[in-house]
Order: C-alpha cells, then sequence, then structure tokens
C-alpha cells in the first residue's frame, strides 16, 4: 500500500495505491487523471518545470518560461542547467519555443509571455 | 469631463474580467491600473495551474492574465497604466474620480465604480518579531518580485515563516534556482497552504515543515544572519525552553493576505470583518449604490478562476446598473406653452409611450405643436386651435428620436396666420 496525495488539480485528493495484487489499484481518486498520475508516480513520475531564462533586453531581464510537457522527476535540476545556459536575444512571444527538445526528453522550454513584444 | 458607465480600479484578473464583461453588456468602461503593465500579481506568479476550472489548462500565470489582456486589447478598451486613484467623490449619483499620472491629475465622472484592488501580504510588522531590523526579511511576494521580474535572487540560505501558497511555492521556486530552504515553519498545527502544494513543494523537494513552530526573534546588523525558532502551544503562544538558533541570510513570511479596500473604506463602503472585504449583494455590489467588489478585494481567493468569475458578475452588473442609472435630459419649453409634462426624460428608460400632457400660454388658433432635437423638427401635430384650460395630450415615441445626453430637445408652438 502506498499513500500519496494527488497534484493534478487544487482538489489534492488523498489516493492510495494498493500493489498486493498483480496490477496496482488506485483509490481515493475523484477523477481518471488522479489515477493516471497515481500510476505514473509508481513507475514514472513526473513532474512539470516553470522558471525564467536570461534575456539580453534591460527593461525585461528575464523572460518566464516553462516545459511543454511534464518531464521525469529526477530530471528537474539537469533541465534547470540547461535553461540557465540561455540567453534570449529576440523578442519572442508567447509559447514561442525557447529550447528545443531539451537534453532529448522530447520536450520544449516555451515562453510563457508576451513581455518582450511590448518594449 | 469624461465620463464613463464604469470605471474599474486595478488591472489584475478580477479587473480586466471585469471590464471585458462591462463592456461586452454595453457600458463605456475605463480600467484604471498603477504599474505599468495589465496582469496584476499574475505577472509574477510565473508557476502553472492557473486556469484549471476555466480553460480545462494548466497556464502559468503570465499566459493566464495575457489571454484576459488579449481579449481586452481586441475589444479596443481603454486603459491606463501607471495611474494612481487619489479621490473619489460621490455627488448626485455620480461618482468623481480623481487621477494621477504622468499626465498630471485630471478628474473623470462615472456612474459606477468596480474596486478590483486585490490584496496586500501581512507583514514582518504585522507578526510581531522580536530583534533587529536588517535587510533579509522579506515577505513571499517581495522574493517573488525579485526572483521572477528582476532575475535576482535575494537568498542563498533562508528560512520560510507560515505555509501560505505563496511561501511553499516559493519554496520551491528559490530551490530551483540554487537556494537553500532550509525550512518552512508554521505556528498553527496544520498548514495553510493546499495539500498538492505541500507535495509538489515541499516533500519534491526535501524542504522540512514545521508545524505548531514559529519565528521569535530576529539577528543580524546590516543583514540577517539568524533567526530564533520556538515550538508553541496550543494557544499558539510560544513555550520558553525550546528556542533554537537557525543560521540564514533570509526570512520570508508567507502569513497571510488581507483584502486592500483603503479606496473603499473613503466611500464608506461598509466591510465585513470576516472576509475583510466590502460586504456585498447577489450583484456584488456594496453597500454603496453604484459601487462594485470583485477578486481578492472582496474576500481572498484560492483559485484565479474564481477571481475572474467574480470580476465578470460585478462587471455585468455594474454595465446593467449605469444602465439603469438616471441619465437625464431636460426638456425646454418654449414661451408659448404654459408648460408641459413630463420635463425631462430618464435617457436609460423605455420611452417609446411616453405619455407627453401640454397646455398653451394664450389662446391660439390654427397653430402646429413641435418638437424639436438639435433644432430640428423630429415631431408636429397641427391644432384648429388650442386654449390654456384645456390640456392636450399626445402620445411620443421618444426613443424613435435616438436622444443623447448632448440633444438639446425643445417643444415649440408655432402660430401659422398671426
Amino acid at each position: 500500500m502506498k499513500e500519496l496525495v494527488c497534484i493534478v488539480c487544487p482538489r489534492g485528493c488523498h489516493m492510495t495505491i494498493d500493489t498486493s495484487g498483480e496490477t496496482p489499484v488506485v483509490s481515493g481518486n475523484s477523477c481518471k487523471r488522479g489515477e493516471a498520475f497515481a500510476l505514473s508516480e509508481l513507475t514514472d513520475p513526473k513532474r512539470t518545470i516553470c522558471t525564467t531564462v536570461k534575456t539580453a533586453f534591460p527593461q525585461v531581464p528575464v523572460l518566464p518560461v516553462r516545459v511543454s510537457a511534464d518531464i521525469p522527476k529526477d530530471k528537474i535540476f539537469d533541465v534547470m542547467r540547461e535553461i540557465n545556459k540561455v540567453t534570449v536575444t529576440e523578442k519572442i512571444g508567447r509559447s514561442d519555443i525557447v529550447l528545443e527538445n531539451v537534453l532529448g526528453l522530447g520536450v520544449n522550454v516555451i515562453a510563457t509571455s508576451s513581455i518582450l513584444q511590448n518594449i | 469631463m469624461e465620463k464613463y458607465d464604469v470605471l474599474v480600479i486595478g488591472g489584475g484578473p478580477a479587473g480586466l474580467a471585469a471590464a471585458i464583461a462591462a463592456d461586452k453588456n454595453g457600458a463605456n468602461v475605463l480600467l484604471v491600473e498603477r504599474e505599468e503593465r495589465l496582469g496584476g500579481i499574475l505577472k509574477q506568479c510565473i508557476h502553472d495551474g492557473f486556469g484549471l476550472v476555466r480553460f480545462q489548462e494548466k497556464l502559468a500565470g503570465p499566459e493566464y492574465a495575457e489571454r484576459f489582456i488579449d481579449v481586452f486589447n481586441q475589444r479596443n478598451m481603454r486603459a491606463l497604466t501607471l495611474t494612481f486613484v487619489t479621490r473619489i467623490r460621490k455627488e448626485n449619483g455620480s461618482f468623481f474620480v480623481t487621477l494621477v499620472n504622468t499626465t498630471g491629475v485630471t478628474t473623470v465622472e462615472t456612474h459606477t465604480i468596480i474596486l478590483a484592488t486585490g490584496c496586500r501580504e501581512r507583514t514582518a510588522k504585522q507578526v510581531m518579531i522580536h530583534g533587529t531590523r536588517p535587510s533579509g526579511v522579506f515577505t513571499a511576494g517581495t522574493a517573488q518580485h525579485f526572483t521572477n521580474l528582476l532575475g535576482q535572487l535575494p537568498t542563498k540560505k533562508c528560512v520560510i515563516l507560515g505555509s501560505g501558497d505563496i511561501g511553499l511555492i516559493m519554496a520551491r521556486r528559490l530551490t530551483l534556482e540554487g537556494a537553500e530552504v532550509l525550512g518552512v515553519y508554521e505556528a498553527k498545527p496544520t498548514p495553510s497552504g493546499l495539500t498538492r502544494n505541500i507535495h509538489q513543494c515541499l516533500h519534491d523537494y526535501n524542504i522540512p515543515l514545521h508545524l505548531s513552530t514559529t519565528v521569535t526573534r530576529v539577528f543580524g546588523q546590516d543583514r540577517l544572519t539568524a533567526v530564533e525558532i520556538s515550538k508553541v502551544d496550543d494557544h499558539m503562544v510560544p513555550i520558553p525552553g525550546t528556542e533554537e538558533i537557525v543560521e540564514c541570510d533570509a526570512l520570508i513570511l508567507s502569513v497571510g493576505l488581507i483584502p486592500e479596500n483603503e479606496l473603499a473604506e473613503t466611500l464608506d463602503v461598509k466591510l465585513d470583518p470576516r472576509t475583510k472585504g466590502p460586504a456585498v449583494d447577489a450583484q456584488l455590489m456594496t453597500s454603496v449604490d453604484g459601487v462594485f467588489s470583485c477578486g481578492n478585494a472582496l474576500h481572498v481567493n484560492d483559485l484565479v478562476d474564481y477571481v475572474s468569475e467574480s470580476g465578470e458578475i460585478a462587471g455585468a452588473n455594474a454595465a446593467a446598473f449605469a444602465a439603469q442609472q438616471k441619465q437625464e435630459l431636460p426638456i425646454a419649453v418654449s414661451n408659448a406653452l404654459l408648460y408641459a409634462v413630463p420635463q425631462k426624460l430618464n435617457l436609460n428608460a423605455d420611452n417609446s409611450k411616453t405619455v407627453v400632457y401640454f397646455r398653451s400660454r394664450d389662446v391660439l388658433d390654427n397653430c402646429t405643436f413641435l418638437i424639436k432635437k438639435d433644432g430640428e423638427t423630429v415631431f408636429s401635430k397641427r391644432y384648429p386651435f388650442l386654449r390654456p384650460p384645456e390640456m392636450e395630450r399626445l402620445l411620443i415615441d421618444f426613443d424613435s428620436f435616438h436622444l443623447s445626453a448632448q440633444s438639446k430637445l425643445e417643444f415649440e408652438i408655432e402660430v401659422m396666420n398671426k
């Protein structure tokens, strides 16, 4: 038995995974996303990263970014190191790619603001 | 003087939603924002989780805000940024709002006001911590501003007091950027933030959470060097003998949010001591007619989705209220008339079947009753004679004249052969 709290939405369901049988059984979840999260936690826990990247523009020294999809939890600090190497020099917009296929994980790092386009 | 139906104070998620909703409901809207950019606190809330209810998407704060800003701009709506409201005066059912910005001081008139002023953080002064006052004591929001907008890490090694969501989010954020978060201390026996944030912000990064523990003293001259923490009893009173010194260069406070209602108080808006925001009706109108409240100024929300929702309710109702408001157009009568009723129109009401009574001043033969708009005849009726003792009655569709507050409306009698 493994207990965990769902982080998919603010509801924060307390879930239990019963691993005694052949296939793990999730209980305590309110929706399918919770079940998927619980099973993923068991085998391949994933998380998102929201951070900033440096820019070349003094009025906006940093630009907010996030990963386009969840990445393996144990790769968080490796991805952070890659993001911290970047300096944005173009006035890119929201959803534009800052870093493509970061560390070969199949996800991009994208801008979450169009702030540079308004300076 | 510029006139508006709805003036929205605050350009965060509540104010943006309110302004857009008021505009969609036909109101003439002005949004006033004291910062350089619209978006409010969401500008610095770069973490995700916004919009799950509204968009079924997990957006970062700026993404959520910019969706509303895009709509605002597409509708060609008007916002004044870097503009402060310094005074609001109520007179004859209108509000006169004094604005200060780089162009100077101006006053605008508005039928209704929506207070979307958000909330502010409780500070170190409000949590009564003993000791010196070195630099290094920040609210979580200030630390967030430094980190996410200025790109400056405000600490290398810190302690967080209070387990509010912003504190938890900042614990993770500072850790990601390479700072060491020694622990989150909470005086209450249970955490204040969302359970998911305890897990994804603290547990994921092995940041300890100490419940029933608080910071009782700070040390340091120029910069914070350490804090003293103590266990507290059931009444949140520190227990002597449990003190412990923790060396760190910053103390970050996440000890609660309070609705900001200084402007509301100048209008004598009644506040609810429980929410610390205005007491409102179902339309989110406060105790002062024409003044509405929404978002975190009304009560502190935990999800922005509901902040936007309350903004939309306030915006739609303020637009409707502005429309119900009397917009008076006086009716001038020429000397040939003894009187006419009505004397004025409420342009916001239905005037399509208005009964008009009038009497002539003298006995007149072979004459015409005229209604003139801006000097042009829009209605006329011939009378073989008019006598003062005999009141005349007409049914007039004033709406067909497309009147505005600037129109000049006159009743006249023209005599043909005299």
